[in-house]
């Protein structure tokens, strides 16, 4: 079994009369049309496993249709798996009497809705304090806490109001603070900002990923949206035809897909903007290396001359970056046939920045600083350089690589 | 007539006859029941005066539907007076009570039994159907057998009558209430029976006052046919206006009829639309109560 805060192992659903039937045939590598066309089940999710680390926000995306609101509905039960076994904190959903798992839903588990799916008939205060009501909590005790719940996400001005009376953004806080007012340890989101406009949308991340910041929590998100799924995904899972086929981080996902259909997904984005410097960096600077012995800058003019570049790159025996210089500088230096050693008097030194920089840092300092700059990996050894040409062929795609 | 192949009738005469021979005692103890039911709240109506019981009418219309009506209430209820029939609206406003509770006392359970299990909502439609759209002097005579003339039968045959669109609307009401409400209420842990009283109750209130209302308006006209086999009221002075031909007494007695009808119905649907500027409506009341449940 592998290790995480929710662990799903080998799911399956199928909806129809003989569901082992149809998981059987699925073993036996029929397709899902197939089985769909002979035995009339429909296939919601397929052997999906994967699991969720603590505190991540896990990211569930797909076409309408792929699974991912069967497959979340499968984690808290609210739809009966077929077969296979979800673990949370080890203890499996799936097979759990329902007695504990009512127990575990008041306790530890929460959901957030795409219609919001508040009750009409309630007001704010109430529909917060639902979980709790539903827990046994006294009056007092589920109304203290739903109002703690309202302030955090700022409505605790309007807890008197019917939830009607509130906008679509409104009434999701409403939807998040009932969500959080179990004080559980993770919650299941389901699409739950896609109905509001993008700017509603944009606020409703920031108030959840502030609220992470604070207390964190394990967080399964159904999105369509792919820009959503970047901005608040610690991980993604892209989902196709009720199978899983793909999780990785934003990047992972970006720098390898694993099929048309992920590539798909990331073809709207501005993937460039995820960019980093490990990714922009290329071998396009001389380097020479200070071995106890500084380079000869006469010998170093003459190839770069030969190779037609503007600078050149000093590191030391263990490869950590020493200094950089322009040919210009050199061909100063060797002015009249003198000679001269590149040593730390003459070099310019430049910080270096790390892999992970991400594409705006890296802008910033192209621009502060006049020649390429280098970029040291995770011990601090000199890996590679971006130059401003690098960086404009880089940024207009792969092909001029 | 042509000639009859098949005599499904004189076996549901058989039937009739051995229920009569054999189950008599057991008809007795429930029309023994019905009776002293509504004799309580003929009694609970009887009880405050005339001007009271007028006064508690329209300050309901006052509070739940506005001056306006408040106003026609107060017209309608001094013309029923002023043309003598009084006493009889009263007795008809008992039985139409008596039979909407009863009504309401089997077919909401009913409603909700049926919203839970296909099956069952399967078996009891066929049963409705025919509740509603028997001619109802068909199993009045039947009931009036069993049960003996006087107000018992009618009550019974009112029941069988406005029964149905109590449990048909309750149905509806929990089937139609929005799914992602009712995961809501499972993904914070309800047990079947908060979910029942929590969710899917309040939410399917709407549709339930509406079948409340129409219980109501449906016992009403059928009370004044019931009036055949002695239930009494004002459907005695519409079967004697019939009967004499006296169509002044028709009108009058039909007016009483039509007025109740609309006053009953205004405030009844009232109750259906939930007023959320006012919380202390008495439908926030009764959804606040059952939630609490």
């Amino acid at each position: 079994m592998q290790s995480g805060k929710i662990v799903v192992e080998n799911l399956y659903k199928v909806f129809g009369a003989e569901p082992q039937e149809a998981i059987d045939l699925l073993k036996q590598g029929w397709s899902k049309e197939r089985i769909l066309a002979e035995k009339g089940a429909v296939i919601g999710v397929s052997d999906v496993s994967f699991s969720v680390e603590e505190g991540e926000i896990f990211v569930l995306m797909g076409l309408s249709g792929s699974g991912k609101s069967t497959l979340i509905r499968l984690i808290n039960r609210l739809v009966e798996p077929s077969g296979g076994n979800v673990y949370i904190d080890g203890q499996n959903v799936a097979k759990m009497p329902k007695a504990e798992l009512i127990d575990l839903r008041r306790r530890d588990m929460s959901m957030v809705f795409q219609s919001f799916a508040l009750m009409p008939s309630r007001s704010v205060l109430d529909n917060a304090a639902f979980g709790l009501e539903v827990a046994g909590k006294s009056k007092k005790v589920r109304e203290e806490r739903a109002m703690q719940v309202l302030k955090q996400v700022g409505l605790d001005t309007f807890a008197h109001k019917m939830p009607h009376e509130l906008s679509g953004g409104m009434q999701q806080r409403v939807g998040l603070a009932r969500a959080l007012a179990v004080d559980p340890s993770m919650i299941i989101m389901d699409e739950a900002f896609s109905a509001l406009d993008p700017l509603k949308r944009r606020e409703m991340q920031d108030v959840l990923l502030e609220l992470q910041k604070t207390d964190r929590r394990t967080i399964i998100f159904v999105s369509h949206d792919i820009e959503e799924a970047m901005r608040i995904g610690t991980r993604i899972g892209i989902m196709e035809g009720g199978k899983l086929v793909q999780v990785g981080t934003p990047q992972e996902l970006i720098d390898n897909p694993a099929n048309d259909y992920v590539r798909n997904f990331f073809n709207t984005v501005d993937t460039n903007r995820y960019l980093t410097a490990g990714q922009l960096m290329a071998n396009s600077v001389p380097i020479y290396v200070h071995n106890g012995k500084a380079p000869d800058a006469q010998k170093v003019c003459q190839e770069l001359q030969a190779l037609d570049k503007h600078y050149a790159f000093v590191v030391d025996e263990q490869n950590n970056f020493q200094g950089s210089i322009s040919l210009e500088k050199i061909a100063l230096l060797v002015e009249g046939g003198a000679t001269c050693s590149l040593d730390a008097n003459v070099l310019k030194h430049i910080n270096p920045v790390s892999e992970g920089t991400p594409l705006d840092q890296v802008i910033e300092r192209l621009v502060d600083n006049e020649g390429p700059i280098p970029v040291i990996d995770a011990h601090g050894h000199y890996s590679g350089a971006i130059s401003k040409g690098r960086l404009l062929t880089r940024l207009q795609g792969e092909s001029h690589e | 007539m042509s000639e009859k192949q098949l005599d499904l009738g004189s076996w549901v005469n058989d039937v009739v006859q051995h229920l009569l021979d054999n189950y008599s005692d057991g008809f007795d103890s429930i029309g023994a029941v019905v009776n002293g039911f509504s004799e309580g709240i003929e009694w609970l109506l009887m009880l405050p005066p005339a001007w009271l019981l007028i006064a508690i009418f329209i300050g309901l219309g006052l509070w739940r539907i506005g001056y306006k009506f408040a106003i026609f209430t107060a017209i309608s209820f001094v013309l029923i007076v002023l043309t003598g029939f009084w006493e009889q609206t009263v007795v008809t406003l008992g039985l139409t009570f008596s039979a909407t509770l009863i009504s309401l006392l089997l077919g909401i359970p009913l409603g909700i039994w049926a919203a839970r299990s296909e099956r069952v909502a399967t078996i009891i439609r066929p049963i409705l159907d025919f509740m509603q759209t028997m001619p109802a002097f068909v199993y009045l005579i039947p009931a009036a057998m069993l049960f003996g003339l006087g107000r018992v039968p009618g009550i019974i045959a009112t029941v069988i009558f406005a029964m149905p669109p109590a449990v048909r609307l309750t149905n509806l009401g929990i089937r139609q209430v929005n799914k992602e409400i009712i995961e809501a209420g499972q993904s914070f842990g309800c047990t079947p029976r908060q979910l029942l009283f929590k969710v899917q109750l309040p939410n399917a209130m709407p549709s339930i006052m509406a079948g409340v209302n129409q219980t109501i308006m449906m016992a009403l006209s059928m009370v004044i046919i019931a009036s055949m086999v002695g239930a009494g009221g004002l459907g005695n002075d519409v079967l004697a206006s019939i009967q004499r031909l006296d169509i002044g007494l028709g009108f009058e007695s039909g007016m009483a009829v039509v007025l109740l009808a609309i006053i009953l119905d205004r405030i009844t649907e009232s109750f259906g639309t939930p007023q959320t500027a006012k919380r202390s409506s008495l439908f926030s009341w009764f959804s606040g109560k059952l939630q609490r449940q």
